[in-house]
């Protein structure tokens, strides 16, 4: 059996008007790997999902799920995988108890061990006190919840996450992280998890593919990207407002000037975070007092920016929303 | 079909029946409206059945057999109006993502409007028990009457699917209502055929299968056996039916797209 989860080659799917939402990925997610795939909205994250879980067949390319080709063995895939997609997609005039029986029933878990899974379940994703409530009376954070429960009625050896915590506030999000680390380390389940969220990816994904118009533009672990493009920068606020200009000659020394903040200058540093020590000697030599300093480490936005050209916030408001097949 | 099917069947049924269940909006106008309408013409229109020809004294018994089939429209308009909402809301997505065959979810959805339809069929029965009406085709033909109920319940709700599934939106089925309604008003509901004197109207409802869904049924309660009005009424509610099943089959491989 293939150590990868997950494999996809020159995969591309055109939708009508030829547009391009995926054009050439390439994928190798190891089995028990959590990979983020991070990229703006409209990128072609959910449309690849879509391609890799069997909903969507590619236009071209091809991609291995488990180790089963999607498009000539889509029943075999979709035994093997667990799926939370984009929205919560949830009966609200069913209950969360409900929601699990159904889903149980359809993958045909044993009728005798439906009852103890679904209790577990739900225990497992904290709704026990709520499974009796219909799903309409639910927060976006159970929603969220349940949605993972269902996705993983059948013990699924991968599992698919399209953007899970949009939308959720950071408790939940912070619990829906815990469960999904804890999928992969204790149960050794593969994770593909699409992210519009820097600190999503940062902090789960053990490996990171930042996405960008169907294309996948960068990919490594988050500290490999960071340390690929990433600088630290030093921002500084001067006591004295007069002495901006100074400062600015002092942090030129440095690297090279970015504008984080009105009130303060910034240096790009050509090394690493070491550079600080000098940077606070010269200030110190020059005699000028700050106000504020701080380090900022790379982010992986600043990974996207340097790969694309833009942040990732701005990149999401000129891409498409929504494509037809 | 694999051992797990008549599960996945029960519960894709279950789910449809409770979603009606509990929406009051799905199951107070099925029941009040189609037997309220047969008794409001049953006052006003009462005088037809003076008209030489008319087949009966009683216009309530006349009249009986239409909530049987308004009643299936409404189950279509409702049981589509659900299926549009799992589209809308990435259920059928959910629905997709599991070993559940296609045929699957349509035979579900449809038990579901026939677990309704059978319910909204004995409330139609007993209303009319109640008021009166003497079923001609006696214990029997009672029987023959769900039976019919039930087959036009699934025809009609073939269709419903089938509109949710090419269009995936609740607003434009709920749109279509009145089209369908039109059916309904051009066949024989409000009389028989023969002693209608308008032609083209005649002649709509001659070619209106609706008329004959509903002419089998009064058969039962007026006639009592009338062999050819039901094996119309079969017929039609068959090929109506076969028809719908596949067309709502082509548009759920189309609307799913799974590989």
């Amino acid at each position: 059996m293939s150590e990868y989860g997950i494999e996809a080659r020159g995969l591309v799917r055109v939708f009508k008007g030829g547009i391009r939402a995926v054009d050439g990925i390439n994928l190798a997610v190891r089995a028990g790997e959590i990979y983020g795939f991070l990229g703006p909205n409209g990128a072609g994250k959910s449309t690849t999902v879509h391609i890799l879980t069997t909903l969507l067949p590619p236009t071209d390319g091809v991609a291995r799920v488990a180790g089963y080709d999607v498009v000539t063995e889509g029943p075999k895939v979709r035994a093997a995988i667990g799926a939370a997609l984009q929205e919560a997609a949830l009966d609200p005039l069913l209950t969360g108890r409900e929601h699990l029986r159904l889903q149980m029933a359809l993958h045909g878990t044993p009728r005798t061990e439906r009852r103890r899974r679904g209790d577990e379940l739900l225990e497992r994703v904290g709704l026990t006190g709520a499974a009796d409530r219909k799903v309409r009376t639910y927060s976006g954070g159970m929603k969220r919840r349940l949605d993972l429960a269902l996705a993983l009625v059948h013990r699924p050896r991968i599992l698919f996450l399209d953007e899970p915590t949009t939308g959720l506030d950071p408790q939940s999000r912070a619990a829906l992280w815990q469960e999904v680390g804890r999928l992969a380390k204790e149960e050794g389940v593969t994770v593909f998890l699409t992210t519009q969220y820097l600190e999503e990816a940062d902090v789960l994904a053990d490996r990171v593919g930042i996405i960008d118009r169907g294309r996948i533009v960068a990919e490594g672990t988050p500290a490999e990207l960071k340390a690929e493009i990433g600088h630290p920068t030093v921002e500084v606020v001067p006591a004295d407002p007069e002495q901006r200009p100074a400062l600015a000659r002092v942090l030129e020394r440095f690297g090279e000037l970015a504008h984080i903040s009105p009130r303060s200058l910034a240096v790009r540093l050509t090394g690493d975070e070491l550079g600080l020590v000098d940077v606070v000697r010269a200030l110190d030599a020059e005699g000028i007092a700050v106000q504020h300093l701080q380090l900022h480490a790379p982010s992986l936005d600043d990974v996207f920016l340097a790969k694309t050209g833009r942040t990732l916030e701005g990149a999401g408001a000129e891409q498409p929303q929504q494509l037809v097949p | 079909m694999t051992a797990i099917a008549p599960s996945q069947l029960g519960h894709l049924a279950r789910r449809s029946v409770l979603r009606t269940l509990r929406q009051p909006a799905y199951v107070v106008p099925p029941l009040v409206f189609p037997t309220l309408l047969a008794t409001v013409n049953a006052a006003g229109l009462r005088p037809s059945t003076l008209l030489a020809g008319f087949p009966t004294p009683s216009f309530l018994a006349f009249a009986m057999a239409v909530p049987f089939i308004q009643g299936a429209l409404f189950a279509t308009m409702n049981a589509g109006t659900d299926l549009a909402r799992d589209i809308a809301n990435g259920f059928l997505n959910r629905l997709a993502l599991t070993p559940m065959r296609g045929g699957m979810l349509l035979a579900g959805h449809v038990a579901g409007v026939v677990a309704l339809g059978l319910i909204q069929a004995l409330f139609y029965l007993g209303f009319a028990l109640v008021a009166g009406v003497h079923l001609e085709a006696g214990p029997a033909g009672a029987l023959v009457l769900l039976l019919l109920a039930v087959l036009v319940a699934a025809g009609f709700g073939m269709v419903g699917a089938f509109m949710a599934l090419r269009t995936g939106s609740g607003e434009a089925i709920q749109a279509l209502f009145p089209v369908l309604f039109v059916f309904l008003f051009i066949s024989s509901m409000n009389a028989p055929r023969h002693l209608m004197e308008s032609g083209w109207f005649r002649a709509l409802a001659t070619i209106n299968p609706v008329s004959y869904l509903i002419e089998g049924a009064r058969s039962l309660i007026i006639a009592g056996w009338d062999s050819q009005a039901l094996a119309l009424a079969f017929a039609v509610s068959a090929a109506l039916l076969v028809a719908a099943t596949a067309a709502a089959s082509w548009a759920l491989r189309a609307r799913m797209g799974r590989t």
